[in-house]
């Protein structure tokens, strides 16, 4: 990845973040913007909790199917007159594109905003094999140039100010009028409609991901506010489709339902501005659209979570609202996670796809206060998946010896009643001494962590357990 | 070697503990794709036809579609000729074979060139026809075809499209049901848009802009 960030180094991308104020004040908008913009939505559809339990079902059932809806998808592509290719890790699946790539003489490609190609490394890989891609979503053109990754699975530069976009823009397109004014979005918006407009004429081949796959019609659906998804699949010769084999529904009545659930969920709108379902090469006749049409159908850790405890994180729709609301990804951005997918649905995500020991502790950047389920269109218990990860991580002796030594110490504890319950009022006894007449600690061993950023209050009475027992008696 | 397409779905029966062989699972497949039945509908747009019209126009609204309501379609070409007037635009338009639009009075539009066929990109504004328009959401739904070129979609700064009240449906499953009458089932033309108003962008600094990529506007001619 461009980025150089890691999974294994939260902690210290958290502290960096942290530290960080224009990165601070930018994720701050996503309450006033996102999260508001899903309330106001989701109150104006009585029916959104009832599309949410048939939204879940919907993709239960696909899931439980899995392996016959693929096999009529691939048939109805077929009959289209399109390709199907079936790539079974990142590596595969870059590998396929580059050859579509190279047969059709390609030499730029242009993109739409597509996860699965941040998953796979696509661009790093195109490069070095001589092909340069193009993106054209305004976010993920902007991340491209500053050599980043993603922040947001659905806003990829949220962590970036129009101040550092104008220095970019003026970096790269020198072609243009040095004194141009660029204070203002808009002209930022109109600057890269213009750069990116020459691109989309003359790309070879155009790329894009896939909301949906219908096996009903063979059809791959993408959903886009900008338009760059579309001018990347209509104008080039060649349009490739790379999505992952969860992405498919059974019919147009399933895409129906979920696309319902879809925009509401990731930005407050009842609809994105563009759904596209695009289905084989361009006809007889046609006048316009690509003359091949490619899908590359990638498994990637999947098919290995179906059946396991994990398997309804395959439910996913990659709303990111979850990320919108989680409280810690509200902190410290997605960059601090240093996985392509941050927030809840990365952390229990990435585990599956990189493996346990690269990323399950990503699963205690969480404080499992539960929001992210109570927001997921597809009803998705990610906090319990948070929970199974930390269970993994602990069993495979991955958890760090400071937190080992600790918890081995309070299972001691716990198993012995009377002795907890000496040691609990000592605790607290001492505490409250310690605290003196503040009622509040500045500085405690052990527990730096917490005192350095805030005072820790002294307990101001007995223990839990005494309080407890002397409420029974009342 | 194994291919990856065996591997793969072999990998999903073991997961799945199941053969391609199960004859409860091939038949609930064959069912749900056969019947495609129909989940949770709104109840918004389940209205009477002149009121599943106004919702349509009133949710067009709200995502930045201007509309104008024209009596018969012989009042098209003088409502083209008048948005382009309006915004200080030359009088030229790109469209589309497609009869609908052919069979039109233009010549009562001296000063309009009209052309026909896909666009470059040199475009001003683009006219096409929907097969119908949604008012769940306000949205218009276009097909590509010989005469329907998707790139009048996207490439123009200004997109102007006709929609008839007859086809204003109150949900996409309607639609659906239409393109099967149409196309058969299972089948279905290169591309099929649905637009719910002009291109936007909110990736600088979460300010929606409209713009971005796709027209600057979307006007709609609701007709009938």
């Amino acid at each position: 990845m461009s980025g150089g960030l890691s999974s294994a180094s939260f902690p210290k991308n958290a502290h960096a973040a942290l530290a960080n104020p224009p990165l601070l004040k930018a994720i701050a908008h996503i309450e006033e913007t996102l999260v508001s913009g899903r309330r106001r939505a989701v109150d104006a559809l009585p029916e959104f909790e009832a599309l949410r339990d048939a939204g879940r079902d919907i993709k239960a059932h696909t899931l439980a199917h899995l392996d016959l809806y693929l096999e009529a998808f691939e048939k109805k592509v077929v009959e289209a007159g399109g390709f199907v290719h079936w790539a079974a890790d990142a590596a595969e699946a870059s590998r396929i594109v580059l050859d579509i790539c190279q047969a059709a003489g390609a030499r730029r490609v242009t993109k739409g905003k597509s996860m699965i190609t941040e998953e796979v490394g696509l661009n790093a890989f195109l490069e070095a094999n001589g092909i340069t891609p193009v993106e054209t979503d305004l976010g993920e053109y902007i991340i491209q140039l500053r050599g980043e990754t993603p922040s947001h699975i659905i806003a990829p530069a949220v962590h970036v100010n129009k101040e550092q976009v104008a220095a970019d823009f003026r970096r790269v397109h020198t072609k243009l009028d040095p004194l141009r004014n660029l204070e203002e979005p808009t002209s930022l918006l109109a600057e890269a409609r213009g750069v990116l407009r020459e691109r989309f004429l003359t790309a070879d081949v155009g790329i894009t991901g896939a909301n949906f796959l219908v096996a009903e019609t063979g059809s791959t659906v993408i959903v886009t506010n900008e338009g760059n998804g579309d001018l990347t699949q209509i104008l080039p010769k060649t349009h490739i489709v790379l999505a992952s084999i969860e992405k498919v529904v059974p019919t147009l009545e399933d895409v129906a339902t979920i696309m319902r659930l879809l925009a509401r969920s990731a930005t407050g709108q009842e609809m994105s501005v563009y759904t596209t379902l695009s289905t084989g090469p361009r006809r007889a006749g046609d006048p316009d659209g690509p003359e091949a049409f490619h899908v590359v159908l990638l498994d990637n850790g999947r098919s290995a979570m179906l059946g396991t405890e994990f398997e309804d994180m395959l439910r996913c729709i990659r709303c990111g609202a979850c990320i919108n609301h989680c409280p810690v990804y509200r902190s410290v951005g997605g960059h601090a996670y240093g996985s392509v997918y941050p927030g809840p649905m990365g952390s229990v995500l990435t585990p599956s796809l990189q493996g346990l020991e690269k990323a399950a502790h990503l699963a205690n950047a969480s404080t499992l206060c539960g929001r992210c389920e109570s927001v997921c269109p597809m009803r998705i218990p990610l906090p319990k998946m948070l929970r199974h990860w930390r269970e993994k991580e602990f069993e495979r002796h991955l958890t760090p010896k400071k937190a080992r030594f600790g918890l081995a110490a309070w299972r001691f504890l716990a198993a012995r009643p009377r002795l907890y319950g000496a040691v609990t009022r000592m605790a607290a006894w001492s505490l409250a001494r310690l605290a003196g007449k503040d009622g509040a600690l500045k500085q405690l061993p052990l527990a730096s962590g917490w005192t350095r950023w805030r005072d820790l209050p002294a307990p101001e009475g007995g223990t839990f357990r005494t309080e407890w027992a002397k409420r029974g008696r009342k | 070697m194994m291919s990856s397409r065996d591997a793969i779905l072999g990998r999903i029966r073991r997961s799945l503990g199941t053969s391609e062989k199960d004859a409860p699972r091939l038949a609930a497949v064959r069912h749900r794709l056969a019947e495609t039945p129909v989940n949770v509908v709104p109840a918004r747009g389940q209205l009477p036809d002149a009121e599943r019209v106004e919702l349509f126009i009133r949710k067009a609204g709200e995502v930045f579609a201007t509309v104008a309501r024209l009596g018969s379609r012989d009042d098209i070409p003088a409502a083209v000729s008048e948005y382009l007037r309006d915004r200080n635009l030359p009088q030229a338009i790109r469209r589309g074979a497609d009869a609908r639009l052919a069979n039109l009075p233009w010549e009562r539009e001296a000063q309009l060139a009209v052309t026909v066929g896909p666009s470059a990109g040199q475009d001003l504004a683009g006219l096409s026809h929907a097969d119908a328009g949604v008012a769940e959401t306000g949205t218009v739904v276009l097909t590509s075809g010989a005469d329907n070129p998707t790139t009048l979609n996207f490439l123009p700064d200004h997109h102007i499209v006709v929609v008839d009240t007859s086809t204003v449906t109150g949900d996409y499953e309607t639609v659906w049901a239409g393109l099967r009458r149409r196309f058969g089932a299972g089948t279905m033309p290169r591309t099929v848009n649905l637009v719910t108003g002009p291109s936007r962008s909110a990736d600088i600094e979460e300010t929606l802009l409209l713009g971005a990529h796709g027209p600057r506007s979307l006007h709609i001619l609701v007709v009938g």
